[in-house]
């Protein structure tokens, strides 16, 4: 009976709280395990990307072809020039964020909030950036013809350079209108009608004896295959079955679509914890000026949502690499 | 708290005097590798092309550039420099641990079906 009086309390001092053996509170420690877990759930996204890449290792779309373009700067390519920017604006709101830690571990008020508050406009910033580059993605740029096996079909000049659809092909007047709901059977509606139909891409590639078929096949150095001018036609006229602008779940002019699955899933869910991001520290913002933390006189709920935030910029530094880079 | 922060970085060799002071130097050395990263991204020099352990060289770069970046937002910017060892390697070594035994399953299966399909067993299967 003694004996186990004399083990209580000892247990009492070690495990009784008081005693940090990893020298964190448990708020920092919970936030670090947090991020452990979601780091996986990151690269479990990533991992599969790889997977599905190396699953089709020579057809993947080149990144450096389909992010080429930067705001304001129209019909000019500039490969990963805005997404570099992106990256910049991140690490740029990250540091904005240690500088508010390290305030806030001075009790420095005023500057806690002009740091946190810079590090939202950066969170704005790169959000913002990210809705206009899904918006350029799901409209596309040049246009290409899928075929019955689901492959893609680009237009390509003499020299290899890409050509749009609307260069070559003229629309002619089609009897085919989009099924609406209510011009139809109302329990079936479709999407939005491609520009053209593949009669007509085929009648602007047979005018124009300088434009080739290029294929998602990948020859050794890393480029895609351009057909010959026969070929390119036979190709179009025996497989092609429809026009693909932009890319959304199910096709994607610029390649498999599996590009864009992944590319809005990783991207979206990155953006997601950005935005919720933002919402924090919007809040955590509210909390400094209000000065809650003032009369706690400890910032520790600061370098809790700083850690969340670096974590962001981490996991954005693995996305541009995997998905733009390599 | 306040004072209890590490102020050196690249193994001593660059000693910041204040902890705001090394906050702007880590930034400067990201956005330099940042730079390296989009200007081998755009230019893809033909040198690094050459395969290395089933790999292009200018991807090995990529990764390992990846890798250093992420090494320093971590340790300076999220202060794992500063907290003890315990926590440190419950937490990192958990995650490399994981992610690679992850990396390598789907990867290496990846690589199997591929070569499936090329050897021309199954044409498409789905």
């Amino acid at each position: 009976m003694s004996n186990t009086v004399v083990a209580t309390e000892i247990e009492g001092k070690a495990w009784g709280g008081g005693n940090e053996p990893l020298k964190a509170s448990y708020g920092k420690m919970m936030m670090w395990f947090f991020i452990v877990s979601d780091a996986l759930t990151f690269s479990g996204f990533l991992a599969a990307y790889g997977f599905s890449r190396f699953k089709f290792i020579d057809y993947w779309p080149i990144a450096d072809e389909v992010f080429t373009h930067v705001p304001f700067l129209h019909g000019q390519e500039l490969p990963m020039i805005y997404v570099a920017f992106m990256t910049f604006i991140l690490i740029m709101s990250s540091v904005t964020m240690v500088l508010a830690v390290d305030a806030g571990h001075h009790l420095n008020k005023a500057k806690v909030t002009l740091y946190m508050f810079l590090t939202i406009i950066g969170g704005l910033i790169f959000v913002g950036s990210q809705a206009w580059e899904w918006a350029t993605f799901i409209k596309g740029d040049f246009g290409a013809v899928q075929t019955k096996g689901g492959n893609i079909l680009q237009f390509v000049d003499t020299e290899g350079h890409r050509v749009a659809l609307r260069d070559f092909v003229v629309a002619e007047h089609g009897e085919r209108t989009q099924h609406e709901r209510k011009n139809g059977i109302w329990f079936v509606s479709e999407g939005t009608l491609p520009t053209y139909t593949v009669e007509e891409v085929v009648n602007g590639l047979e005018a124009h004896d300088n434009i080739l078929v290029r294929t998602q096949l990948l020859d050794e150095n890393g480029e895609k295959t351009v057909l010959s001018r026969a070929e390119s036609l036979k190709q179009l006229k025996n497989n092609g079955t429809h026009v693909v602008e932009g890319a959304n779940l199910h096709e994607n002019e610029y390649g498999s679509p599996l590009f864009a699955d992944f590319f809005f899933f990783i991207t979206g869910f990155h953006g997601f914890h950005v935005f919720s991001g933002v919402v924090i520290n919007i809040i955590i913002f509210f909390n400094v000026i209000l000065g809650t933390y003032e009369k706690r006189k400890n910032y520790e709920m600061v370098e809790k949502v700083g850690l969340y935030w670096h974590f962001v910029d981490l996991v954005w530094v693995f996305v541009f690499t995997f998905f733009y880079l390599v | 708290m306040a004072h209890a922060h590490k102020l050196e970085i690249f193994r001593g060799l660059v000693k910041f005097k204040s902890n705001t002071q090394k906050i702007w130097g880590v930034l400067i050395f990201l956005s330099i590798i940042t730079a390296i990263e989009v200007v081998l991204g755009i230019y893809k020099p033909e040198s690094l092309m050459a395969k290395f352990i089933g790999m292009k060289i200018l991807n090995w770069i990529f990764i390992i550039l990846t890798l250093v970046k992420a090494y320093y937002i971590t340790w300076d910017f999220m202060h794992m420099r500063d907290e003890v060892k315990a926590l440190r390697r419950m937490v990192v070594w958990t995650a490399i641990f994981l992610i690679l035994y992850l990396i390598f399953i789907l990867l290496q299966e990846g690589g199997y079906i591929e070569s499936i399909y090329s050897s021309g067993y199954i044409k498409r299967d789905f």
